[in-house]
């Protein structure tokens, strides 16, 4: 009837039931449910929320840090916002408002990933002392291009990171946030006028072309260090 | 999760799971199977489903493709017939088309490096989209979006981490593509703090309206 391959799953229980194992009701759907109860949306999620993961010792502590690598980032990000946007140096409402809402997103990255590392057992990193005034220092451009290079480097270790994350749960978690970091990435890329189909790791709205690359946790912490006191 | 429980397959589906293992999340996803198709039947798609890491793999990989053929054929048609965008966005087009070619071709080619056999083109139609410049980029948007939530749903149950890494790979450039369309509509480019991961049924739900066959 047809030679479309979804049309097919939508159609084939058999090919539908492959498909079940991995992606069906039980998929990154309700995985990513850690997420939401770590934000604290459903305060009636009782003790059962609160139950550690119950992977193996080793595959925790892997992954709590990554966790704790990610909310040291997600720090960075949402201090930098809060400090650009106290400054008073961006005037255009309209970038404004897109500085204040990433912020803000920032900030519920931190809220997520801390809770997270708790519910998990962990404890979370203190945030790292920033020291962003040169960069508010040398204006309006330099504070966006510096916001477009911190969020193309979040998106970086996100994608860098993945591989080594041993939870599904913790893994679509970081995902939901890693292509949110490449949106605030490619916006402010665009709004700082950095063409498309830049070359290079960190330039250009798509930087890589067709396909992003991941940073090693080295390489992004090397980065960012002239951002940290 | 206790063996007792697994027997209550359909009820055990609606419950959440928390820091789950590869091997209970499988055991988890199979029990959905089980809800659906019969409880009965769900025993044995566990030792299946443990035993075909690769063939989950390439159904997951199948799957993107798919997706990927009809946002490359999308942008493609859309070039060709869409009047009145500015020249950023024909050049944004061109781009976004070329980078999803290249998906295309480097889905299919894993698929096949696996052993498996990538899915056929669809026969779409896109109804009115190239019918304008706001019809094409809202349509654009829709499926930059779905498929940033296909790839962040299907993500998490690759079992090779090269696939994964290639996944990830994908869905960023997708992020970057919805968020530069988004833009370009005067939208907010991320408007949630977290792109959540969609059920394939979702995502098949928003695109069948684009497949012919």
């Amino acid at each position: 009837m047809t030679d479309s391959a979804l049309r097919e799953l939508a159609d084939d229980p058999s090919s539908r039931k492959r498909f079940f194992k991995m992606m069906g009701g039980a998929g990154a759907v309700s995985a990513f449910g850690i997420v939401l109860a770590a934000c604290g949306d459903d305060e009636d999620e009782g003790g059962s929320a609160s139950t550690p993961a119950k992977s193996s010792g080793d595959d925790t502590t892997g992954d709590l840090k990554i966790l704790n690598y990610a909310l040291t980032l997600e720090f960075l990000e949402a201090d930098f916002y809060k400090q650009v946007i106290d400054s008073g140096i961006v005037k255009d409402p309209k970038v404004a408002s897109l500085a204040k809402q990433f912020g803000e997103t920032e900030q519920t990255h931190v809220d997520t990933l801390k809770a997270t590392i708790e519910k998990m057992g962990g404890k979370p990193v203190s945030a790292p002392k920033t020291k962003f005034g040169p960069t508010l220092e040398k204006g309006l451009m330099a504070v966006l291009e510096t916001a477009a290079t911190v969020e193309n480097l979040g998106a970086a270790a996100y994608l860098g990171a993945a591989g080594m994350i041993k939870s599904k749960d913790v893994l679509a978690s970081a995902l939901a946030i890693h292509s949110v970091e490449a949106r605030h990435a490619a916006a402010l890329n665009s709004l700082v006028g950095r063409g498309f189909g830049g070359k290079g790791g960190l330039s250009g709205s798509l930087p890589d072309g067709a396909f992003a690359k991941g940073m090693s946790e080295a390489d992004v912490l090397a980065a960012v260090k002239p951002f940290l006191a | 999760m206790t063996s007792s429980r697994l027997l209550v397959a359909p009820e055990l589906a609606a419950i959440e799971i928390k820091g789950t293992t590869r091997e209970a999340f499988l055991i988890r996803a199979t029990l959905a199977a089980g809800a659906t198709y019969g409880a009965m039947s769900a025993a044995p798609f566990v030792t299946k489903a443990l035993a075909q890491d690769s063939k989950g793999d390439i159904d997951i990989l199948n799957y993107a493709l798919t997706l990927e053929y009809l946002e490359a054929e999308f942008y493609t048609r859309g070039v060709a017939q869409v009047k009145g965008l500015s020249g950023a966005e024909m050049k944004l087009a061109k781009e976004l088309r070329d980078n999803e070619s290249e998906h295309v071709k480097a889905l299919a080619a894993t698929v096949k490096k696996l052993g498996g056999t990538p899915a056929k083109k669809p026969s779409l139609d896109f109804g009115p989209a190239f019918a304008n410049r706001a019809s094409f980029l809202k349509t654009a948007n829709v499926l930059e979006d779905a498929g940033v939530s296909a790839y962040n749903g299907a993500a998490p149950m690759i079992d090779s981490v090269d696939v994964l890494a290639a996944a990830g790979g994908i869905v960023q450039i997708e992020a970057r593509h919805a968020a530069l369309i988004r833009l370009a509509r005067s939208k907010p480019p991320a408007p949630l703090p977290f792109d959540k991961p969609a059920e394939m049924d979702a995502i098949l739900k928003k695109i069948m309206p684009f497949i012919k066959s």
